[in-house]
């Protein structure tokens, strides 16, 4: 299986442990990407915002080259960069109009887009696609007895256009972890919004979210958080130290990349990890189920 | 050659200000056929339909066409003006040059030329029309009703009390349908068992109906006032004749399932009446659960009953029947809360759907009327109670209002505060629908005298918390986020047609809708008709409706029902397509083409025959035909082609 990879900016700074996991985990099972040439940013969900054909030049860019690089399948990691490229998509494909206002506003490409040309892909249906029997063999650390909570965001799951499963009641990533040998937790609030970049402006909003997501991952009992959008990483991981410091009753839990426990399950070389990346450090937990 | 009038209507300045009507009637007086001519500036009026038929005795017309608005507006009219001066309504013809010319023309010249060859051609055809008369069809006088709810009974009874009978049919083993399972009822709430049980008892005694439960419509043949029906009983295992209804069966069966009848929330025996006021009382054996059925031992109901009534070796069996009329109320079913992920539908269970909360408040369910939650039995301080659900959602759900959700919510939301005096209800909705009589003030009664909270918004996620259900919501009035920690969540999931509406939509040969509702013919003006003649519609099947909408459809029904049968003959439209038994050689194209099971071969003849009163005119059998032996009665080819001849001159 080959196909084309599209890391985005935050993969290359802040999520380092996310796209090393994720390539290694790939590669084990068999998969290797090739990193698109040059690539650009995807314009982040900001350019989904309004109505305007002019914000999807960015994505459509990255298309192009995606195109070019004669791969069907682009895989998106971060999950705004799958989300602003597969909207993209949805935005001016069938659009003979658009497709062709786009065009005259790019001058460096000269390859013809129409918007079925690639299919943007994220990882977790791309293990699907590799097949959950080939994952399950691959791992090796089977009786870690982890109890996972699986934290989907809404990148992946909204609008339901673009919808990797459903937006009310996914299972892709339980499914996952369940062939990998995890016990499932489940949280009412695994799809619930993070806050996103209100962190910006309202961190407190975002302190609420987190209070709440990770208190009821928490409740159920799960050793780790598991997750794949950078975004909600920063908002879920470092906002629990505030939390933390205000309210010392809190209880916090690690969180990884889903792709950081799929390579420490399949036994990969922790080397991969940067643990100090980590504002709540998941290595004591790690230990403890023997995974490191 | 007939002697043709053609009166030409200006319908005020409709037609007359985009076609030349002096020019038009000086053009075509000297036509072939046409006799007379004469226009009028309202020819439907009292004074233009006079001038019509003083010309007929006057100048002797033999035939006459209108030059005026479409068929469909005025040519019964005319028809039935012609006869009062003894010509054939037959020999009376429209020549639409409104709808077909002037109102889709602006220029003059243009639209008068066009006006004059529509008018010829109607001539043309006129030339050849023949005197018909109606096919006349004898009616059979009994009635066959679908379903056994509140619907069919009121239908059933309605007939069967003005002395015609009856065969009200239904699929489970007693009668009642879904009133039977409610508590009690809007806006009066008086107990729905009460005033349904009385209805229930009279037509299972009345001398007219006759009892068909635990069965099924198989087959149906034949057309309005000639249906023939097979009808299937399905296997009971309990000879009815000898059963008694001693209840000594169902008191020994080991064997315990959910009742369907309790939604679940209780139990019931293997061999079963749905409740106790059944009727008829008399139990079945469910076979799918039953423990002889599945192992092959046990049969202590055989042992214990004193008529030797159970027989294991019972099977399903037909009962032919000729019906005149048919009326479909086969009712609805509750859309599954399974399909309400976010709400926890199916996971939470305490997350439970209106109907099972019916249950729950009816003095004759599973807690005899005391609210009890279905986790744990204890008594809910808080309730959130959510309408619109699975309805008026088009993106995920259906698209449709289903319509009795207000005001069955809130009655529920007030029966619950009526037994559970320090609990609170809250109702989260999108609109409040209190249209009907004493319904807006029901709901404002609610509010008011019962405290219920009403919040203007929808639910984004139910979850369960330790022994809560937490309900995240907002309320867009005062546009703040809500959270309840609920004990129980109530949710009016949507009402669809019941199982099985396709398959007997099929048989029947009348059309559903996109939402599965079965068609009526007319949205207003024939909401009880099928498209099919004889084939009425009554209650959910129809559409979503409250109680009092249902009685008023069902009586509606029979009401239709009964002017059927008021006739000695039916009158079948005479414009039908023959067959000319010289010309034909009975090939059956034309019964290939028929979508009305219209003809069939004659093996003696060698030829093709029609049923004249299945025939619908359509006409596929005239195109189909290699010979030209079927031939549409006042649409011959000859007619058809001189029409066009006519169009197309120079």
């Amino acid at each position: 299986m080959q196909l084309s990879y599209y890391p985005g900016c935050t993969l290359k700074t802040d999520a380092k442990n996310f796209e090393k996991s994720a390539l290694a985990v790939l590669k084990h099972l068999g998969v290797s990407v090739d990193e698109l040439e040059d690539w650009y940013c995807c314009g982040v969900c900001f350019s989904q915002t309004r109505d305007n054909l002019m914000q999807q030049i960015a994505p459509v860019r990255t298309l192009v080259k995606a195109k070019e690089s004669g791969n069907r399948q682009l895989l998106a990691l971060c999950t705004m960069c799958y989300n602003t490229l597969k909207r993209s998509i949805e935005f001016i494909k069938d659009d003979a109009e658009k497709l062709e206002t786009i065009h005259q506003f790019m001058d460096l490409e000269t390859t013809q887009f129409y918007g079925n040309e690639v299919d943007v892909v994220d990882i977790l249906t791309l293990i699907k696609q590799i097949g959950l029997e080939k994952l399950k063999k691959s791992i090796v650390k089977t009786d870690a007895g982890l109890k996972i909570a699986s934290y989907y965001g809404c990148m992946l799951l909204r609008p339901k256009e673009i919808a990797i499963d459903s937006p009310d009641d996914p299972v892709i990533m339980e499914e996952i972890l369940a062939s990998a040998g995890c016990e499932n937790v489940y949280f009412p609030f695994r799809t619930e919004c993070c806050g996103s970049y209100q962190i910006v402006n309202e961190p407190e909003i975002v302190k609420d979210r987190t209070r709440k997501i990770v208190g009821s991952a928490v409740k159920n009992g799960a050793d780790l958080m598991v997750m794949l959008c950078p975004l909600c990483y920063f908002n879920l991981d470092e906002i629990q130290q505030d939390i933390q410091k205000e309210d010392k009753s809190f209880q916090t839990i690690p969180v990884l990349y889903i792709t950081q426990l799929l390579a420490l399950l399949m036994g990969l070389k922790p080397d991969i990890h940067d643990f100090s990346l980590h504002s709540i450090d998941p290595r004591p937990v790690l230990k403890m189920k023997g995974l490191l | 050659m007939k002697k043709i009038g053609v009166f030409v209507c200006h319908c005020g300045i409709n037609i007359a200000s985009t076609v030349d009507i002096p020019k038009l009637v000086e053009d075509l007086k000297n036509y072939p056929g046409v006799a007379y001519i004469q226009d009028y500036k309202y020819m439907c009026s009292e004074p233009g339909q006079t001038l019509v038929k003083e010309k007929i005795k006057s100048e002797k017309l033999d035939a006459v066409v209108v030059a005026a608005c479409s068929p469909t507006l005025h040519e019964n009219t005319f028809r039935m003006a012609v006869q009062t001066v003894d010509m054939n309504p037959y020999n009376c013809e429209i020549a639409n040059i409104r709808e077909q010319c002037s109102w889709v023309h602006k220029n003059i010249t243009e639209a008068t030329e066009k006006a004059k060859r529509i008018i010829k051609s109607v001539v043309e055809k006129a030339l050849l029309d023949e005197d018909l008369e109606p096919v006349k069809v004898p009616v059979t006088r009994k009635a066959l009703v679908l379903g056994g709810g509140i619907a069919g009974i009121q239908s059933a009874l309605s007939i069967a009390n003005s002395g015609y009978d009856v065969i009200l049919v239904e699929r489970q083993s007693s009668i009642g349908g879904r009133m039977a399972q409610l508590s009690e009822t809007f806006p009066t709430l008086d107990c729905s068992q009460c005033i349904l049980t009385p209805k229930m008892v009279d037509a299972g005694q009345h001398e007219n109906i006759r009892l068909m439960t635990y069965s099924e419509l198989a087959d149906i043949s034949g057309f309005v006032g000639n249906f023939k029906v097979k009808i299937k009983q399905k296997a009971k295992y309990v000879d009815w004749d000898k059963c008694t209804g001693c209840g000594l069966c169902i008191e020994k069966c080991p064997k315990k399932v959910p009742s369907e009848f309790d939604q679940g929330l209780g139990k019931r025996k293997a061999v079963y009446t749905p409740f106790p006021q059944a009727v008829p009382n008399k139990p079945v054996i469910d076979c799918e659960n039953c423990t002889y059925f599945i192992t092959g031992k046990c049969r202590l109901c055989e042992k214990v009953c004193p008529f030797d009534a159970i027989n294991f070796d019972e099977t399903e069996s037909f009962i032919e029947e000729e019906v005149g009329a048919i009326v479909v109320a086969t009712g609805y079913d509750v859309y599954p809360v399974l399909n309400m992920s976010e709400y926890g539908g199916g996971k939470i269970p305490d997350v439970i759907d209106g109907l099972t909360f019916e249950r729950i408040l009816s003095a004759s369910g599973p807690s005899g009327g005391e609210v009890r939650r279905p986790s744990d039995g204890k008594i809910p301080k808080e309730i959130v109670f959510i309408k619109c659900v699975g309805s008026r959602d088009p993106e995920n759900h259906y698209p449709y209002c289903s319509k009795i959700c207000c005001m069955y919510t809130t009655k529920h939301a007030m029966l619950y505060k009526h037994r559970v005096h320090d609990g609170q209800p809250y109702i989260f909705y999108m609109d409040v629908r209190a249209g009907g009589k004493g319904y807006e003030e029901f709901y404002q009664r609610a509010q008011e005298d019962d405290k219920v909270v009403f919040l203007r918004g929808k639910v984004s996620k139910v979850y369960q918390d330790d022994d809560k259900v937490v309900v995240c919501g907002i309320d867009t009035l005062s546009g703040s986020n809500v959270e309840i920690r609920a004990d129980m969540v109530v949710l009016a999931m949507a009402i669809r047609p019941s199982k099985g509406i396709e398959e007997l939509a099929q048989l029947l040969k009348i059309s559903i809708d996109q939402n599965g509702f079965l068609t009526e013919a007319h949205p207003k003006l024939r909401p009880v008709e099928s498209l099919s003649a004889g084939i009425y519609l009554a209650g959910c099947a129809q559409a979503p409706k409250d109680i009092p909408d249902t009685v008023a459809q069902a009586t509606a029904t029979a009401a239709m029902v009964l002017n059927l049968f008021s006739r000695e003959y039916l009158l079948h439209e005479p414009i039908i397509t023959g067959v000319d038994e010289e010309l034909c050689s009975g090939c059956g194209l034309c019964i290939a083409v028929c979508p009305y099971d219209a003809r069939k071969t004659n093996r003696e003849k060698g030829v093709v025959e029609v049923n004249e009163i299945l025939c619908e005119a359509c006409g596929a059998c005239a195109a189909a035909c290699p010979s030209g032996a079927a031939q549409q009665r006042n649409f011959t080819d000859t007619q058809l082609s001189n029409m066009v001849k006519a169009i197309l001159a120079e």
